[in-house]
């Protein structure tokens, strides 16, 4: 094997890379290059490309190398598996981010590695990059960097000066899966190194007794990614590893990645096609937990199996199920319960409860500001609208799932 | 009928001193014509602005940003609309907080489409290197918005791009970035932009970052609008990604697993740590093992294990209940704020945690998740049992001369009695294993009763810890 040119090695650790869903370049500190270097951050995030699995392009999402000494049966970049090797130089990965970044074609870096040698080895690697852009370069911009679990602290510490935003994977919803399929992880290494991560933030935000504040830590937080599909986990039973995160650390999100076919795949897990569809219904009920104040059980329980109906949204289906709720008077009903009407987004509802200061809100005015009517209809009453029997009616269910299709296979 | 032509650039400062001025004159909105720069003049006898008229005009601050992203809609008619919706707001300002108010609603759904397409130009502007011969390298653009949004657009560029001079082409106009300032100029001939070399690299990356086996194309399309398209180099390549996905993902199924390369495996048999079976010796041993113990449920959604910590030839051993939200975060036990309790209650009745063991009666936290908080659960009767494995190891490998058990699971734990605490509180009761256990307040009941109450309860816990100090030494 020659050398590899760079252009080579970008193919190579990008398309190992894109197993990661990550993206979020927004909610970091705002800065920008007007005093000095080079590059802006801290208003939303921008997404400077689509490709067609639906993903988002903001960052340069890079692996720093691909081989791994780990052997984690759903990564395409275990030691067992045969895929072709490559290792950025630290300097080619400045170049790339720099170049790219000039170009207006990213927010900035999520560099993640395969792990070599040893986490400390990696890890170190990995800070020495963020280091050289932020320190030799004045970059401004975002960098997201993934967290190696039983990285020696201090290494953590210095990560998280120079990265906006910090992740470790769980991986798995499940303890038993991720000791299963990835038995060189350890669940419990994972969550520590969460839960370190959220200490040092806090640290981070006191001031000293010489009223002195301390550098910020990952200003942007942490998140993490769990895959779905691989093990037998419930959607309630991940809804409930993401709570336990939500609360326990503080995360700002937590990544759904259907479970995807890799090419050179390991025999302890099957070659399935990605449950799209699944994955954009846990990413609902997340939202419902973290903006709609549903916990994960609500959610979870609206169907017995455990899972979510594929057909329709999750607040869809907790409505359907808890009826007793509703129609709920749009005149009158509190925030809390306004959010949980199908339709009703959070921005509806804020306008919902402005514009009922003002005189009476009609049908016609909720089409207006943005409500979704043909689904709110059976649960709201309004001055000129009433569901009457609709709301408990037998069909209901079917007015709004799409009829059953044949499943293709793979 | 009163016509006021507005500039290229700076026109909303220009339209807001007209509208100004034609409100507090009270000119209908039907009464005034704006005209765009490029518009043909003379289409009507136009009417100079008239003078400042008598009554005041009042804007609130919300209207002026609403009015200022209006400005930059390609609309002919957003000038006229904003003039009315001026006017109207000098006797009825309330519509203005009123979502629900059809004018608002249009001016708002305008301003959006503003917003938006500003936020497209941020990720779609894609600069190509042009030659320099000064210190600053050069760059620029060719970008077709939707909008009349170049100069609402380009400060963005900026304050990021602020070493490096660039130009940024539009149909509008075209913005020159030299030496730390932005100019505006009329609309020029698209630039010729150079080959350049990132671009090459900048299509490997897309081509890759791509996975077949995911096709959600609505996403895309609804994100980077097609009308886009035309001056992203990168979409061209997405038929062809497209094209060649399902051979990708069917080259996949047919491949199935593959073998591992013999060196896998010796890779693996170096790192993995197996869970050791043998009874541990030592409590450096023990509390490695208890770090991977999964002996019942709560390991899943706790932290990690929180072992015991001090001295292993300890005299006195204190046992809590289980960590809490504190301890759990951190790994260690007593260090949430009925640690701290216990600490300074130690240290002032003379016990040196140096020379003691401290631990709970079940190592892993038990919670409910509420929204952003976790809300402390007690273990129950069969955490209890499954821990009871390593409190009794610690009991062994240590031994000390006594036992302090804080709260009913400590007692109940140390001694497998669940009688109620008040009578056996102060007393010394014997273990499960023989040795003696002191039973007393667990701290934190100290911090959740009402204050007498708490008062009593906390001299009664000095006075067990007093007394456990008399008894080692």
């Amino acid at each position: 094997m020659g050398r590899l040119t760079l252009q080579q090695k970008l193919a190579i650790l990008s398309d190992a890379a894109k197993y990661d869903a990550s993206c979020a370049s927004s909610g970091t500190t705002r800065r920008d290059s007007r005093s000095g270097g080079i590059g802006s951050a801290g208003g939303t995030g921008i997404c400077h490309a689509y490709t067609p699995d639906g993903r988002c392009i903001s960052l340069l999402k890079i692996l720093m190398t691909n081989f791994c000494i780990y052997d984690c049966a759903y990564c395409i970049n275990r030691v067992s598996s045969n895929v072709e090797r490559a290792r950025f130089s630290p300097e080619e990965v400045v170049t790339l981010t720099l170049e790219f970044y000039r170009r207006n074609m990213i927010e900035g870096l999520f560099l993640s590695s395969g792990i070599i040698r040893s986490p400390d080895q990696t890890m170190g690697d990995m800070v020495r990059i963020a280091r050289m852009l932020r320190v030799d370069h004045g970059f401004k911009g975002y960098i997201h960097l993934k967290t190696i679990p039983d990285a020696a602290p201090d290494l953590v510490a210095e990560a998280g000066l120079y990265a906006d935003r910090l992740s470790v994977n769980i991986e798995l919803p499940q303890d038993a899966s991720l000791r299963h399929l990835a038995p060189e992880k350890r669940p419990e290494t994972i969550r520590a190194t969460m839960a370190d991560v959220r200490l040092k933030r806090e640290a981070a935000k006191d001031r000293s007794h010489t009223g002195r504040r301390p550098p910020r830590f990952a200003p942007a937080g942490q998140s993490t990614q769990m895959i779905v599909g691989a093990d037998q986990a419930t959607d309630r039973d991940i809804l409930k590893t993401s709570a336990n995160l939500y609360s326990g650390y503080r995360l700002k999100r937590v990544y759904y990645s259907a479970f995807s076919p890799i090419p050179d795949a390991s025999a302890a897990l099957p070659l399935i096609k990605p449950p799209l569809m699944r994955e954009h219904r846990l990413y609902q009920a997340d939202w419902l937990m973290r903006f709609y104040g549903f916990e994960a059980d609500e959610i979870g329980a609206a169907h017995p199996s455990g899972n979510l109906d594929l057909a329709i949204d999750p607040k869809l289906a907790w409505a359907l199920a808890n009826r007793a709720h509703f129609p709920v008077n749009v005149a009158r009903a509190s925030r809390e319960m306004l959010l949980r009407v199908p339709g009703f987004g959070t921005r509806t509802v804020a306008r919902i409860l402005s514009a009922r200061r003002n005189g009476p809100v009609r049908y016609g005015d909720l089409l207006r500001m943005g409500a979704i009517m043909s689904k709110a209809q059976p649960f709201v009453t309004l001055p000129d609208w009433s569901p009457g029997a609709l709301t408990d009616s037998a069909g209901l269910r079917a007015r709004f799932a799409p009829p059953p299709e044949q499943l293709s296979l793979f | 009928m009163i016509r006021v032509t507005l500039p290229r650039f700076a026109r909303f400062e220009a339209w807001r001193a007209a509208a100004r001025d034609l409100a507090s004159a009270r000119i209908p909105p039907g009464g005034v014509i704006w005209a765009d720069p490029d518009m043909p003049s003379d289409l009507f006898g136009a009417e100079p602005l008239p003078r400042r008229g008598p009554h005041q005009v009042r804007a609130t601050q919300d209207f002026l940003q609403l009015a200022r992203q209006v400005a930059s809609h390609s609309d002919p008619e957003r000038w006229s609309l904003l003039y009315a919706a001026l006017m109207r707001a000098q006797t009825d300002r309330r519509f203005l907080s009123n979502p629900a108010d059809p004018m608002l609603d249009r001016l708002s759904r305008m301003a959006k489409s503003v917003r938006r397409d500003i936020h497209k130009m941020h990720a779609f502007v894609r600069f190509h290197e042009l030659p320099s011969d000064g210190p600053r390298r050069r760059f620029a653009a060719w970008f077709e918005p939707e909008h009349l949004i170049l100069e609402a657009g380009t400060p963005f560029f900026a304050r990021r791009f602020a070493d490096m001079d660039w130009l940024i082409a539009t149909p509008e106009g075209v913005a020159r970035f030299t030496g730390g300032a932005i100019d505006y100029a009329p609309p020029e001939p698209r630039p010729h932009l150079p080959d350049d070399h990132s671009h090459d690299l900048w299509q490997t990356y897309f081509a890759n970052i791509f996975n077949p086996a995911r096709i959600k194309t609505q996403a895309m399309r609804s994100e980077m609008p097609l009308k886009y398209w035309k001056n992203l180099p990168e979409t061209r390549l997405i038929p062809d990604m497209l094209a060649d996905a399902p051979r990708r993902v069917q080259a996949m199924r047919e491949a199935g697993a593959s073998t591992a390369p013999a060196f896998a495996p010796k890779v693996t048999a170096r790192i993995r740590q197996p869970i050791s079976e043998a009874s541990p010796a030592t409590l450096a041993d023990a509390g490695t093992q208890a770090a991977r113990c999964t002996r019942c449920e709560l390991c899943h959604a706790a932290t990690q294990t929180v072992w015991g910590e001090g001295a292993p030839d300890a005299f006195l051993m204190i046992v809590g209940e289980a960590p809490g939200d504190h301890e759990d975060l951190q790994g260690r036990p007593f260090v949430g704020p009925a640690g701290q309790l216990l600490r300074k209650t130690m240290a002032e009745t003379g016990l040196d945690s140096e020379r003691i063991w401290l631990t709970n009666a079940v190592k892993h936290f038990r919670f409910t998740p509420r929204g952003r908080r976790r809300l402390h659960q007690s273990p129950d009767g069969s955490h209890i049992q499954h821990c009871r494995w390593w409190l009794d190891l610690e009991r062994r490998l240590i031994a000390p001369r006594l036992t302090l058990a804080l709260g009913a699971t400590a007692a109940y734990a140390l001694t497998g009695s669940r009688k109620p605490l008040t009578p056996r509180r102060g007393r010394i009761e014997r273990g499960l294993d023989g040795g003696p256990v002191l039973i007393t307040w667990h701290p934190s009941l100290i911090l959740r009763l009402p204050s007498d109450r708490a008062r009593t309860a906390l001299a009664e816990f000095r006075a067990d810890l007093g007394l456990a100090a008399n008894h080692i030494a």
